[in-house]
């Protein structure tokens, strides 16, 4: 029978076929852990005399709280070194292996697993943290859960999971100059809303999505979550593979010809049945900026911050008040005059080394708005070292940008790096929700593009607005930036 | 787990839509190891503000939210149920929940139930025109009576089945141990294992500083 590549993947893990109503059970390949919502697992798994199951598919790093300065010293933050202290305790005694904080293999968990190669096509792959859609970019099924499940999947390596549905998305033609994956995920949950994907896998597909490399489709499938989908996924190709052939646990040798010929196989079939189908034209994108407090508020650069007067829908009308009174902004104004106080590049959307590249070709021998603080933070400390091999920490800091280490950050702000109440923020991230990024701070979520041009000019802005002359030192594109983190 | 059939106490209109699990509980408090005691953490932004729904002495002692659509989006974070639960909620009233939500309510035994938005409306007006009044919710009947009004809601027939009869989830599926064994067996020798661990050669990370700025570069 035809079927979609999420149900191929699905139905490659059964290992009970659920009836009368209750889900199927399922096997999970990867299991990624960090120390936000792993303590009560383990603690439950204590408390019931339960082992890990298979520490051999579970693999452990510290992201959430971790600091990015003086990172060789006590965490001072008391209730974060606790939790970063209880999950070295917990990985000690149930045999977890674990990236700690100093060791050149830590980073942001969505980070971690693909360039250690440990992210794979055909795989299931959880974590206790919703960006885990990050790995579908692999043709994997990956997806985020709660404590509870983290707990389950310890003890039994499986999952209970209700059935899906599923969602073609279509992304035809090619992106205009400027205009990077992180616009076309913007544009994709502002047509379909934050509960748009509710209860679907997404899969993109399209000439637009096959032209992108690796990285670029790791940011959106990141932020299918904040479409409200389960998972996102794209069919893996020639690009997947080369990505990871030679990364420290890609198959060698026979098994990596029997993975490559599977992995072809993993693709929807040209008769399969979508039960939704959205399609979208990348070459009328512009770069696209949020002006709300949900991901699904956003709008092209050059367009206004919207007039709630003039949204019929109730609800969204009184979303859209309470919104812009939180982000205080005025209806009607052009998005290229918000200022902004802080520019922040980093987080499992936009803190890969290609998202660094492209920053570092529009600020080079540049310097930064006076009134801005800005704040490159890698993904991994291996995205660090490249970033370093490569010259681009000198480029950030003549620029005037602070130059970190690797963390979630300022996404989330769980470590020291917030924003104070009332800052306006232009964030490579994920997430605009209200207090997000520190108590009463403002976020605009934008590309690294984006971001660069606005940390040069102070005001929300696209590079076409820094003029003809923004032409790297190289002659390259702005947006050649491609070339895997270097594995072998 | 606590069985769950019927259960009766305060409603408490929430008028918002897009309630995501930031403002359920915000970050700060993901940073406890407990399992219990994040009551004051539940809606932590929005409890400051002495109009907020929960700050009213009617709507204090609730155990039903009554919220906008698309309840619960955002963050995986189970803290959200906790938070709730701690508080003293066992059932939240939506016209939509994000999935992540709705799973992680249901292996604690709150129950999402789902309602179509205009009876979430008939719902908002009693207990904003009377407030304190109960609402009870019938698991059982898959109803919800609050005064004169009735209305049915929506929960898949597994969640209800295991919360009435207050299942847990790993006793279950451990039940089925011998066929996770042998599907195991069938796995394919490329699907990657974490241990023994492969690295690249190990090189020394240099810890980031914080920046001294001086006259003119110095920041606001």
């Amino acid at each position: 029978m035809a079927g979609t590549l999420a149900e191929k993947v699905w139905d490659a893990h059964i290992v009970r076929r659920g009836t009368d109503g209750a889900p199927d059970l399922l096997y999970i390949d990867l299991h990624l852990v960090h120390e936000v919502t792993s303590p009560q697992a383990f603690e439950g798994l204590r408390l019931a005399g339960r082992p890990v199951r298979r520490p051999d598919l579970t693999i452990a790093t510290e992201d959430h709280n971790t600091p990015t300065l003086d990172i060789d010293r006590p965490i001072a933050d008391l209730t974060s070194r606790t939790q970063i202290q209880t999950l070295r305790n917990n990985a000690a005694e149930f045999g977890v292996r674990l990236h700690s904080l100093g060791d050149a293999d830590q980073g942001i968990v969505h980070q971690v697993g693909p360039q250690l190669g440990l992210t794979m096509p055909g795989l299931t792959v959880v974590c206790g943290d919703s960006h885990t859609s990050t790995h579908g970019a692999f043709g994997a099924l990956a997806f985020g859960i709660g404590t509870s499940e983290v707990e389950h999947v310890l003890a039994t390596q499986t999952l209970p999971l209700a059935p899906f549905k599923t969602m073609a998305i279509t992304v035809d033609g090619t992106l205009p100059p400027g205009t990077t994956s992180k616009d076309i995920i913007l544009a994709i949950i502002a047509k379909i809303g934050t509960g748009g994907g509710q209860g679907y896998v997404l899969e993109y597909r399209g000439e637009a999505i096959r032209a992108l490399s690796m990285e670029a489709r790791m940011t959106i499938c990141n932020m299918s979550i904040e479409a409200g989908a389960r998972a996102g996924m794209i069919a893996p190709d020639e690009t997947t593979f080369e990505y990871l052939k030679g990364r420290p646990h890609a198959p060698e040798g026979a098994d990596w010809d029997a993975a490559v010929d599977y992995w072809r196989t993993l693709r929807s079939d040209d008769d399969a049945v979508f039960d939704a189908e959205v399609v979208l034209e990348a070459s009328d994108l512009e770069p696209f900026v949020t002006w709300g407090t949900n991901p699904g508020q956003g709008l092209p650069l050059s367009a206004r911050v919207p007039v709630p007067a003039e949204i019929a829908d109730e609800n969204e009308r009184v979303a859209a008040e309470r919104a812009l009174e939180y982000m205080g902004l005025e209806p009607g104004t052009p998005l290229r005059d918000i200022p902004v106080d802080t520019v922040f590049i980093g987080s499992c959307t936009n803190g890969r080394i290609e998202d660094l590249r492209s920053v570092a070709k529009v600020v080079q021998g540049r310097r930064k708005a006076e009134s801005v603080r800005v704040l490159v933070v890698p993904s991994s400390a291996r995205v660090r070292l490249q970033a370093e091999a490569e010259g681009l920490d000198k480029i950030f800091l003549d620029f005037g940008a602070e130059w970190r280490n690797a963390g979630c950050s300022m996404c989330l702000g769980m470590n020291p790096d917030q924003l104070a109440p009332g800052e306006r923020s232009a964030s490579t991230s994920n997430r605009n929700f209200e207090g997000r990024q520190g108590k009463g701070g403002r976020t605009h979520l934008v590309s690294p593009l984006v971001a660069a041009a606005t940390a040069i000019r102070g005001t929300l802005s696209s590079v076409a607005d820094l003029g003809a002359d923004v032409v790297p030192p190289d002659g390259s594109p702005l947006t050649d930036v491609r070339g895997d983190l270097q594995h072998a | 787990m606590e069985k769950f059939s019927q259960h009766t106490g305060v409603g408490v209109p929430l008028r918002r839509s897009n309630v995501d699990t930031d403002q359920i509980i915000p970050a700060v408090y993901l940073k406890r190891v407990t399992r219990t005691g994040f009551e004051d953490a539940l809606f932590a932004a929005w409890r400051g503000d002495p109009e907020f729904i929960l700050n009213q002495d009617a709507y204090k002692a609730g155990s039903v939210l009554v919220a906008g659509p698309d309840f619960g989006t955002g963050s995986s974070r189970e803290h959200a149920v906790w938070a709730l639960k701690d508080y003293g909620f066992r059932a939240v009233l939506s016209a939509r929940f994000a999935d992540i939500f709705r799973g992680n309510s249901g292996k604690q035994g709150l129950l999402a139930a789902q309602l179509a938005q205009e009876d979430i409306e008939l719902i908002w007006k009693v207990l904003e025109t009377v407030p304190g009044t109960e609402v009870t919710v019938d698991l059982a009947a898959k109803l919800v009576h609050c005064a004169d009004v009735t209305v049915p809601f929506q929960v898949d027939d597994y969640t209800r089945w295991r919360l009435m009869e207050g299942l847990d989830d790993i006793g279950l599926t451990l039940q089925h141990e011998a066929e996770i064994t042998a599907f195991e067996a069938s796995r394919e020798a490329w699907r990657p294992r974490t241990l023994p661990a492969k690295h690249l050669p190990p090189v020394e990370i240099v810890a980031a500083r914080p920046v001294v700025r001086t006259g003119d570069d110095a920041l606001v």
